[in-house]
């Protein structure tokens, strides 16, 4: 019919019948080989699940991505979810992990809604800075109110229970590491389907020819509110998963750089992949990581200079790389 | 609140106001120009500081009169916008004015990163204050409260002077025009054979040495240290986003509007200060998404 | 680099040492801020401990064991910070923490350590609520918290400027500015209740312009000005005060305006209260004289070219603190290499001194840390203000007593408590 239901092949990268080598196969042989981390290599557990509760956040900027539209403020969601989290743990002392999740998922999809019913009126770089307007307004908040917020120290978002049980870290953050990879596979999957699907093919048409819904008699307003709350809710469950991480949440997730972090992160896995938001979220955690215990100091100069290396010689991304060299492999069979 | 309140609040909001848009000023013109919201302009316009300091130091150190610090701004200045934004737009800008958006964003996002780094390499850590330049002036009394002459007058001064001089710039000279036009169709202006990378490359430089100016004019007042750019970047983006990008006299108002904001709020309700800039922000793109003065299709300067 | 993987991987080989042995190299992890503004306290921290563990190596290290450090940065981001803790806390081999400068990293920090069953000194952060809210058996304090600090300079105020009727504040926004002016206030209302507050002022953190709380506070003309910023901040904020003439009409109370008396040069003038977060204080008058002291001093001022700072005073504390306690529990253990829990035990009651008055470890871990309050002066011999009319109060009385959270405790003093305060006072 229209281009709005044609599926993207060239992204998609999946020849009819079978599973691709980059768009299934190696996702889940990654995951799996995450799932191993725990066993094989327990240092970087904690780096791996902080990576990978960034990555659901990224997943989320990168959603807007493929409808051509860049945040600038997504921190507001992630930093909504985690506080939400934590004044649940406050209110409820010993509440349960899922209920924490809930709250945040919850608090960030009403303010995704608050939020999203302004923006998606707006586009490109309207869209971008009314967004960074809004999260630097939380942000203020957070840091001014502090008899509520705990101010710039933030506040502790203490363990909570997990089925009713209370766990030493150890085991926490086992059931923790689990739980993230659960979710980075069912929402990951869940959102690669849904931006396969019509509403998702229709929300992705906004980049390319917006005239064209309206002709349709589709809203673009509602179909992009849609896709923001998609990502609004991936950036909670983020937020949410890193605050429990962590245990403490401060305003620093509401501030900008961390917004640019997560565009930078999603361009650098792949401008609009959802495997690539956490590919991108992998490696960006581990050479900030690497390059700080390393090279002391200038840790920000290094990401600089790769992100710029990436955007000027690998525009697609690491996953591009990815699927440029199992194309070749696949067209070698 | 007494008329003397009222008339103090408003000399601290005009000389906060100028410093805030002539960072801004050089944000806007490269917005109108090139498209580009360079995230840069926050490490450009502390490396302006940072350069001030160090001359006028050298200066200072070499028996030269204090006095001297003035010229030092502008020569800082210009070296922020040759040394720094020159190579930065010929070297990656010019690379993706294809690329989508977020690419150009990210690429300065990037430099951001970079030259944040530099900065504590080059001078460190520790912050420096140098007010030569400020102490020179000396004091007025106004209302039985003390003003430095250098910011009631000569920062307000400035701000009105390049207000006016940019837009004499653009409006009356060749190269003003060349801009203009090649902001209205970049494709049209090539083909009568005007060479828009130099345009781009002449509006970039200029727009930098304006954050080096402006982080010269600032640093007499302030002190110098690590991460005053990512601050001063914020700021400046509420200023050039609320008066609608590329508008260099909606710039010159909203600064004015940020900045008696701001200082009325330390007279009236000093809690809400820090919340001002990104209220009116958002009160007016709320209302005016392109912007107090901007249009949200054809874009001018 | 390589040494260090090297020495990691014999100290995990368990045939290569029964349990007592000495280790190779005492491990210590130290997190200070190398980027961002608090780095003004986090470079000359480090600064201090490279040649603290260079003195103490040379002198044939602790129990003939050499001191190992390694830095994090807490200017990298909380995710940083926490994963680079865990892995030279786990799989890095640190045996003992010094984590934060930030109060905001303490809270994260402590519960982890805790977990982690690590020993962790907090080594430099203010916020006395950690052992208030909480109690630890791995995390101690090698120095004092906001309370003494606040307390002492309510005191030396209200001992040197007994008439003032009006107080004006201009604090950072965040925690520390807000909790300090918490305690101040208390204080104050406690033992001078006609003081009148005229005026609250809390510009956001790195706020690079005071213009207009300058003018409102010269409108004002309290008698007295408190801020309790730092670095960049508390710079910033005199510098302007003075090119105004603000700092001729109103007394400054600057706690921490030690940490800043080179940087500020000619512009603080005489005859404004400076404090040092603890007995800090590069002449210090009881120790000025003491050859450990002077040596550190000038190799400190060899190295960074600058005078020591109250964070160079904090790291030494934290040294001195592992070098008491590894001393104490050798001995207790008939001179071989103490465990964990001996080291533990013998945290109890420890006494040690770094560069000032000896500091101990109270049973609820707080440290107990002597307070210097001065005045400033430009006497011509520094191209900047020092100290005169020094007092330096005795850390246990102005420190709130264990199970008592402090602003209840505060509120509950009154005048008679100025004389009940242990001083020694010094001109200069």
């Amino acid at each position: 019919m229209t281009h709005a239901t044609e599926p993207d092949k060239s992204r998609q990268g999946r020849p009819a019948g079978g599973p691709s080598m980059a768009g299934t196969v190696l996702p889940l042989a990654g995951l799996a080989l995450l799932a191993l981390v725990p066993l094989g290599a327990p240092g970087m557990q904690l780096l791996v699940n902080l990576a990978l509760a960034k990555g659901l956040a990224v997943a989320g900027v990168s959603v807007l991505l493929r409808a051509g539209q860049v945040s600038f403020g997504h921190a507001l969601y992630f930093a909504v979810a985690a506080y939400a989290g934590a004044f649940l743990m406050t209110a409820l002392p010993g509440a349960d992990l899922a209920l924490v999740l809930l709250a945040g998922l919850l608090g960030a999809v009403v303010a995704g809604v608050c939020v999203g019913l302004f923006v998606v009126r707006y586009r490109g770089i309207f869209f971008g800075m009314l967004n960074l307007a809004f999260s630097m307004i939380f942000w203020s908040f957070l840091e001014k109110f502090y008899h509520i917020t705990g101010g710039a120290d933030g506040i502790r978002l203490p363990r909570p229970a997990v089925l009713g049980m209370d766990l030493d870290r150890a085991s926490f953050e086992l059931v923790l590491f689990y739980l993230t990879l659960t979710l980075v596979l069912g929402l990951g999957w869940a959102t690669i389907r849904w931006l396969a699907s019509p509403a998702g093919q229709i929300f992705q048409t906004l980049k390319t020819n917006e005239t064209r819904l309206e002709y349709l008699g589709v809203s673009p307003r509602r179909a992009l509110l849609w896709g923001y709350l998609v990502s609004a809710a991936l950036c909670g469950i983020g937020g949410a998963l890193m605050g429990v991480t962590q245990g403490v949440v401060t305003p620093e997730y509401a501030w900008w750089i961390r917004s640019g972090e997560m565009v930078f992160i999603a361009v650098l896995g792949g401008a609009g992949s959802v495997r690539g938001a956490f590919v991108g979220a992998l490696i960006y955690e581990l050479v900030r990581t690497y390059a700080s215990a390393y090279a002391g100091d200038v840790w920000q100069m290094l990401l600089g200079g790769f992100l710029l290396v990436i955007i000027l010689f690998a525009p697609r991304g690491v996953i591009g790389m990815i699927e440029t060299l199992a194309h070749r492999g696949e067209a070698r069979k | 609140m007494t008329p003397t309140l009222f008339l103090l609040a408003l000399f601290d909001g005009i000389a906060y106001a100028a410093l805030v848009f002539i960072v801004a000023l050089g944000l806007t013109l490269i917005f109108g120009v090139m498209r580009i919201l360079n995230i840069a302009h926050g490490s450009l316009y502390a490396i302006g500081a940072y350069a001030t300091v160090s001359l006028s130091g050298w200066a200072l150190a070499m028996g030269l009169a204090p006095i001297l610090a003035f010229p030092l701004m502008l020569v800082s200045a210009v070296l922020v916008g040759l040394l720094l934004g020159g190579p930065i737009e010929w070297l990656l800008l010019r690379r993706i004015y294809d690329k989508p958006e977020v690419l150009q964003l990210l690429v300065t996002f990037a430099v951001f990163m970079i030259l944040e780094d530099v900065q504590r390499l080059v001078w460190g850590t520790r912050p420096y204050f140098e007010a030569t330049a400020l102490q020179a002036l000396g004091n007025v009394t106004v209302l039985g409260v003390t003003y430095t002459v250098y910011q009631l007058i000569l920062l307000p001064a400035v701000a009105a002077a390049l207000l006016l001089g940019m837009r004499f710039f653009l409006r009356h000279t060749i190269i003003g025009k060349l801009i203009l036009a090649t902001t209205e169709d970049r494709e049209a202006a090539q083909s009568i054979g005007i060479d828009a990378d130099k345009v781009f490359l002449f509006t970039f430089i200029v727009g930098a040495a304006l954050a080096g100016l402006g982080g010269a004019l600032a640093s007499p007042t302030t002190s110098i240290l690590p991460g005053m750019g990512a601050d001063m970047i914020v700021l400046s983006f509420a200023v050039v986003a609320t008066a609608g990008l590329g508008q260099i006299e909606g710039a010159a108002l909203c600064a004015l509007m940020i900045g008696l904001g701001r200082s009325f709020a330390v007279y009236v309700w000093p809690e809400a200060a820090t919340l001002v800039p990104y209220a009116i922000m958002v009160a007016v793109l709320s209302v005016r998404p392109q912007g107090l003065f901007g249009s949200s299709s054809a874009r001018k300067i | 680099m390589k040494t260090w993987l090297l020495t990691a991987l014999c100290a995990a080989m368990p045939l290569t040492a029964a349990a007592a042995d000495k280790p190779a190299s005492l491990k210590v992890g130290m997190t200070t801020f190398l980027t961002g503004p608090a780095s003004v306290f986090g470079v000359p921290a480090k600064n201090a401990a490279e040649i603290l563990v260079e003195t103490i190596n040379a002198q044939g290290g602790i129990g003939g064991v050499p001191v190992e450090v390694s830095f994090i940065d807490e200017g990298a981001g909380a995710e940083t910070l926490t994963s680079e803790y865990r892995r030279l806390a786990e799989s890095g081999g640190a045996d003992v923490m010094f984590a934060a400068i930030s109060s905001g990293n303490c809270q994260t920090l402590a519960p982890l350590a805790e977990d982690l069953k690590v020993i962790n000194f907090m080594w430099d952060c203010g916020t006395q609520k950690i052992f208030e809210e909480h109690s630890y058996k791995y995390v101690f304090r090698t120095q004092a918290n906001a309370t003494p600090e606040m307390l002492a300079a309510v005191i030396y105020l209200l001992k040197t400027h007994p008439d003032f009727k009006t107080i004006a504040v201009v604090n950072q926004d965040y925690a520390w500015g807000r909790d300090s002016w918490d305690i101040f206030r208390t204080a104050l209302m406690a033992m001078k209740p006609d003081v009148k507050v005229v005026g609250e002022f809390f510009p956001k953190f790195g706020s690079p312009d005071f213009s207009t709380e300058i003018s409102r506070l010269q409108a004002l003309r309290p008698d007295v000005i408190l801020s309790t910023n730092w670095g960049g901040d508390l710079d910033t904020f005199v510098q302007q005060a003075a090119q105004r003439g603000l700092m001729n009409s109103s007394t400054f109370v600057l706690p921490l305006a030690e940490s800043s008396l080179e940087r500020l040069g000619s512009s603080l003038p005489s005859g404004h209260i400076v404090g040092a977060r603890g007995d800090h204080y590069f002449r210090h008058p009881e120790r000025r004289d003491d050859d450990a002291f002077k040596d550190f001093m000038a190799r400190y001022e060899e190295k960074t070219g600058e005078i020591s700072v109250y964070p160079v005073f904090h790291t030494a504390q934290a040294f001195a603190a592992l070098q008491a306690v590894y001393e104490k529990a050798i001995a207790a253990n008939g001179g071989d290499w103490p465990d964990e829990d001996q080291v533990l035990a013998a945290m109890a009651g420890l006494e040690f001194q770094g560069l000032g008055r000896p500091v101990t470890i109270r049973e609820d871990h707080q440290g107990i840390e002597a307070q210097l309050m001065a005045t400033s002066v430009q006497t011509g011999d520094h191209p900047f203000a020092t100290l005169e009319n020094i007092m330096i109060f005795d850390g246990a009385d102005i420190t709130a007593p264990v199970g008592e959270v402090s602003v209840d405790w505060i509120g509950g003093l009154d005048a008679s408590f100025l004389d009940q305060v242990g001083v020694a006072t010094y001109a200069d």
